[in-house]
């Protein structure tokens, strides 16, 4: 398996990414591509299929453009994921909008589910049962099956043409570490994809540098490595906005938000 | 007790209502909205187990002022937790294992209605055809899976409807599994198909309760004013 491919732009590592592809973006809060998205939002692929866990908020200012945005823009003409519309009926997004108009397709897992699917797909298994949502609109009209007594739902796997990852640590073999909850999706989508794009949040070190027991991800299944650069994104704090990188000097712990 | 002045729970108070039916020892998720308070109001010799959707295993409560970790968040995806000795992070696969293989014993679920059957519903805000248009996240998972679901929720809506019903009119996050719903008036248990009232805030008597509330409600013997 050769190396991933280290880019210096994360203009350059997506730069192929064609109208109509999928693309597995993670995030649970922390653990979102945000610059790889603000990069894709550049690159102008349309038609796009997103999987994820939300459908994102749009208005964002340019550095912090993401699904929310692509949505709004029409440039996705499939959404799926666990939440598709607001839970408040006072603030309705242009998302769900455009999905009660049918100009977006919209498919409502549950989280749980939508995981399970994702890590099914990474794993090669093409489907599987699971509980949830037995008993409730979702599963009208489909597949169940019972199991030592108990009904479950049949669901099939995913699987994308791109995964963006953010890790918080890698090595020139691919291999990666995430930080506390900003793991989330990132470690099951890495592996789902016939692409996966990283964005790494610290310098990425020579492959030996990190222990083989302490891998999250392992490098195979990585295709292509961005450093965020001095300018890129950190994250984003939700009082201020985007946290762009001063320094390679490596953050303390626990970093308090900027303000 | 009628005549004392009427203090519907704040949403601490519901939070700390909720804390004092978690049992010693427990695995306990909690869910977005005013479940997630109820880390503030566990003690250590409880040795609770905290566990949230997005693969935190062993938090703490929530983070104070200049002790935040931007990494290190909730359910609410936005709100910073502190890590328990011993706290381990998995994977978004692996925090639903967790959920489906029934180590919960208790979820603390926000809710827009419940019905004596133990069913609730809080993903679709109304009852359109558009069954791909609503907000579940780990909730399904976490109703068909917990051992109990513990509700927080609103006693009526804006407009003073019940939102406690013989059965619920919007679409339901699971047929069964809720056991106790504690409002801003009242804390009922659902058990054996029946809603039995348990609990009353400051200065509401079980007649205005009733009166509120969609469905018989069988008063508790226990009846009594909550202590919170």
């Amino acid at each position: 398996m050769p190396r991933p491919t280290i880019y210096q732009t994360m203009d350059e590592a997506i730069a192929d990414v064609a109208d109509g592809s999928s693309i597995m973006i993670p995030g649970f809060g922390p653990g979102a591509p945000i610059n790889l998205m603000a990069a894709l939002w550049r690159q102008g692929a349309t038609d796009l299929t997103t999987i994820s866990n939300g459908v994102g908020f749009g208005d964002s200012p340019d550095e912090l453009k993401g699904q929310g945005d692509l949505v709004d823009a029409g440039r996705v003409k499939k959404v799926i994921a666990a939440f598709t519309a607001s839970t408040r009926p006072s603030r309705v997004g242009t998302a769900e909008a455009l999905i009660r108009d049918g100009k977006v397709e919209a498919e409502l897992v549950p989280q749980g589910t939508l995981a399970e699917r994702i890590r099914a797909g990474g794993a090669g298994i093409p489907a599987f049962y699971t509980p949830a949502a037995v008993g409730t609109r979702l599963a009208e009209g489909r597949e169940t099956r019972v199991f030592d007594g108990r009904e479950y739902l049949m669901e099939t796997a995913l699987f994308a043409d791109y995964a963006f990852i953010r890790a918080y640590k890698a090595d020139t073999a691919g291999n990666l570490l995430f930080r506390r909850s900003a793991r989330n999706f990132n470690p099951i989508m890495a592996m789902a994809a016939r692409c996966t794009v990283v964005e790494v949040e610290q310098p990425i070190v020579e492959a030996g540098e990190i222990d083989p027991d302490l891998v999250h991800t392992p490098g195979i299944f990585v295709h292509r490595l961005v450093h965020i650069p001095v300018g890129g994104i950190l994250r984003s704090a939700r009082a201020s906005g985007a946290v762009i990188r001063q320094t390679e000097e490596p953050e303390t712990f626990p970093r308090v938000p900027a303000e | 007790m009628a005549d004392e002045e009427k203090q519907p729970l704040t949403r601490d108070q519901m939070a700390a209502v909720l804390a004092q039916h978690i049992g010693s020892g427990w695995i306990v998720n909690l869910g977005i909205g005013i479940p997630t308070l109820v880390s503030n109001f566990l003690y250590p010799d409880q040795e609770i187990t905290l566990h949230s959707e997005n693969g935190v295993i062993g938090y703490g409560r929530v983070a104070g002022e200049g002790e935040e970790d931007p990494d290190t968040v909730n359910a609410s995806a936005v709100t910073a937790v502190t890590l328990d000795p011993g706290a381990a992070i998995v994977h978004h696969a692996d925090s639903f294992a967790v959920i489906r293989r029934g180590m919960v014993d208790v979820t603390c679920l926000g809710a827009y209605e419940v019905a004596p059957d133990g069913s609730f519903a809080n993903w679709k805000t109304s009852d359109d055809e558009w069954s791909h248009l609503g907000g579940i996240g780990g909730a399904m998972d976490l109703a068909a899976c917990a051992k109990q679901v513990y509700l927080a929720m609103e006693h009526t809506t804006r407009d003073g409807q019940p939102r406690l019903l013989e059965k619920c009119n919007l679409p339901v996050t699971a047929p069964a599994g809720v056991t106790l719903v504690v409002t801003n008036i009242a804390v009922v248990a659902v058990r054996d198909e029946k809603f039995v009232l348990e609990q009353h805030a400051p200065g509401y008597t079980a007649e205005e309760i009733q009166a509120v509330t969609g469905a018989p409600l069988e008063v508790s013997p226990d009846f009594r004013r909550v202590s919170v």
